[in-house]
């Protein structure tokens, strides 16, 4: 029987069918960092067990820490402690941490792929909704809960019903300026925060085809943001070069060995998916949300719908509630808004092609009056090769600032906050109310589009900055 | 082992807001605890006090009429973040069923997993729950776990679960449980793995 994608590679994960009993999945590896670990290393010691397989386990510290002075103790007690706690654990049961100031430290969806952690055909988890990231390598790869950490660390499985499947399909040639950042926004205000809930998604079209890695992984990375458990895109050349030479990847004979298995990583093309939608590339521009979910998204020369515009009108309140807390006029325009903030980091952009991008747009020219712009590298590799690349000086001239590397601005857990009642320009995933710090106003977009807002302090259309220059797009 | 589930008669607290995301149920400068316990205390936390600590007094929780141990929410509950911080704190507030329409995934599957009942209903039948406890604080609602049933002022409907979850909850047990169960079989299928 013809199979999708996802379907090979859950089925060949199931260790033992029983009736009455959802399935238990076998995970390929497993991600952790010190905010949803505790609680399960916790659970662990109250059973007193240890961790089923250490091998499939890697840590990192990455929600909670500073992106300034890494170098010296945490300041903060409470962010102090979970760090501390995650060290220690990881030291009784023998998981390998990737600890703050070591060269591998990062955002744990950053550092697996460029770690060569993340490999076709396998299964990952980790206790954040953004593992869906890994998807982009042909893997099922999704978020899961702390209860759920303890399943795996103790038993290496986790206890699933299978999702539905969906194929998103996108075709045709972008247009300049848009970036993959764009592309998925742009599905998500067509589909809804909660539009794949309940579905595994799988990418294709000769749009998605014609990405490079960095790209997949900023689509899959939003799977979540449309309520879908993860997203996955299948394995081709682009992946395989990608892995080739990462540190933990397989090399040589044995690295073509695994190629050649992988070349069979795709959807059989009779399959059938329980929902299939289709998009035009040439339809899609740069992308802004407006409101406080990532559904609620135009493109950024659009104005912002009014309630009565709304498909569903049980959703005028929440619709009116959101602009509200935004301080947006139904009706208005975002083109040429005041913005405050320009948060560039998180694991949907923070990876060395990102930064590329900025600095393609900011060279030689200056940050905005009174705008503050901050370049959060995904991890320390990524930080290392800008320096390298001599992004950072490009940065320095523009009056950014480059930090160290974490989640920072994206979820506001460290002192990385964005003010109350400010606006801030982010190319991170998610726009909910007080994400970045209580009160503050977020504006998702890409890093081309948050770089051209740092330049003006506005909202801009990054395609009106780039029309007499010579920019290659890497897409 | 966690608490059991039975059947559950309780006042509620109506929270007829869409999209309520897992940032709103508890905000992430709240999730530096190392333990499960006492989330509840910042349960909604930026909905409930305002950016001077005062509170809120217009928001559903700081009104003293309404309790319980039923949350009656709106459309696309517990979307967004992963965060098991969420099932947590309403739990330590004293929660033990949400209804909805409509879930987030993993929400459900958190909240299961921590002895919290999620009950999913038609769209009619949560507008005639919310707009009657609104309306009148004191109504109980009932909650049937054992018969997939959600009682109100003489209606009913039934809700789905899934089997095996519902045995879970009734007699306490977690998924650790049974899978540990496994271990033998999950170490041969491990050596088997390249
Ligand atoms: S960058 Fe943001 S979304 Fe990504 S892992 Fe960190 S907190 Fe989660």
């Amino acid at each position: 029987m013809s199979k999708t994608l996802f379907d090979k590679i859950w089925d060949k994960h199931i260790v033992k069918h029983k009736e009455g009993h959802p399935d238990p999945l076998f995970i390929d590896r497993h991600f952790i960092h010190e905010v949803t670990s505790p609680q399960a290393f916790d659970g662990l010691k109250k059973r007193g067990i240890g961790v089923f397989n250490t091998s499939r386990t890697t840590a990192t510290a990455d929600h909670n820490v500073p992106t300034k002075d890494q170098h010296l103790p945490i300041k903060e007690a409470l962010s102090r402690h979970q760090v501390e706690t995650l060290r220690k654990n990881c030291k009784e049961f023998g998981v390998e941490l990737y600890d703050l100031g070591h060269p591998f430290q990062g955002i744990v969806h950053i550092i697996g792929p460029e770690l060569g952690l993340t490999l076709p055909g396998m299964t990952i988890v980790c206790g954040d909704s953004h593992t869906s990231t890994h998807g982009a390598f042909g893997t099922i790869a999704f978020g899961i809960g702390t209860s759920e950490v303890e399943q795996v660390l103790a038993t290496q499985c986790i206890l699933q019903y299978k999702p539905k499947r969906m194929k998103i399909e996108i075709n045709g040639p972008l247009s300049k300026g848009v970036l993959a950042k764009d592309i998925i926004l742009y599905i998500i205000s067509k589909i809804s925060s909660s539009g794949a809930t309940g579905y595994f998604v799988e990418y294709a079209g000769d749009t998605i085809e014609n990405l490079s890695m960095e790209a997949r992984m900023t689509i899959c990375n939003m799977s979540i943001e449309m309520g879908a458990r993860g997203g996955l895109i299948a394995p081709d050349a682009t992946t395989f070069d990608y892995i080739k030479g990462k540190k933990f990847a397989p090399q040589g004979v044995e690295l073509n060995k695994k190629i050649e298995q992988w070349k069979t990583l795709k959807s059989d093309e009779d399959a059938t998916f329980d929902k299939v939608l289709t998009f035009d590339a040439s339809d899609i521009g740069p992308m802004i949300t407006y409101g406080t979910n990532p559904g609620m998204g135009i493109k950024i020369t659009d104005r912002i719908p009014t309630p009565e515009e709304l498909k569903d009108i049980s959703e005028q309140p929440s619709f009116i509630k959101s602009l509200n807390y935004m301080g947006l006029e139904p009706g208005s325009q975002l083109l040429g808004k005041h913005i405050d903030y320009v948060f560039i980091g998180s694991c949907t952009n923070a990876r060395i092609e990102d930064l590329r991008l900025v600095a393609s747009i900011v060279k030689g020219k200056k940050k905005a009056e009174g705008v503050e712009v901050w370049i959060v590298p995904g991890s320390k590799q990524v930080e290392d090769q800008a320096r390298k690349e001599g992004l950072d000086k490009i940065f320095e001239a523009a009056g950014f600032e480059l930090r160290s590397p974490g989640c920072s601005a994206c979820l506001g857990m460290n002192e990385d906050k964005i003010p109350a009642g400010k606006y801030c320009i982010s190319t991170s995933n998610r726009n909910f109310e007080g994400r970045q710090g209580p009160q503050s106003r977020t504006f998702l977009a890409s890093p081309l589009s948050a770089a051209a807002a740092a330049i003006t302090g506005r909202v801009t259309d990054v395609r009106e900055l780039i029309a007499n220059e010579k920019l290659t797009m890497a897409n | 082992m966690k608490e059991k589930f039975n059947t559950i008669k309780s006042t509620a607290v109506p929270l007829p807001n869409e999209n309520v995301d897992t940032d709103q149920i508890i905000p992430a400068r709240f999730l530096k605890a190392t333990t499960r316990e006492g989330f509840g205390e910042n349960l909604f936390r930026d909905w409930r006090y305002d950016s001077n600590n005062q509170l809120v007094q217009d928001f559903i929780l700081n009104n003293p009429s309404f309790n319980g141990k039923i949350l009656v929410a709106g459309k696309n509950f517990g979307c967004g973040s992963s965060r098991e911080h969420a099932a947590w704190a309403l739990y330590d507030y004293g929660f033990r069923v949400v209804v909805s329409s409509f879930f987030a995934d993993i929400f459900i599957n958190n909240a299961l997993n921590n002895g919290l009942l999620p009950v999913v209903v038609s769209d009619q039948f949560l507008q005639t729950i919310s707009k009657g406890i609104s309306a009148n604080s004191s109504t109980p609602i009932t909650v049937n776990l054992e018969n997939q049933t959600i009682s109100f002022e003489g209606k009913k409907e039934t809700f789905d679960i899934n089997p095996y979850k519902k045995s879970c909850m009734i007699n306490g047990y977690d998924d650790i449980d049974y899978l540990l169960s496994l271990t033998e079989d999950i170490k041969q299928f491990d050596l088997q793995q390249s």
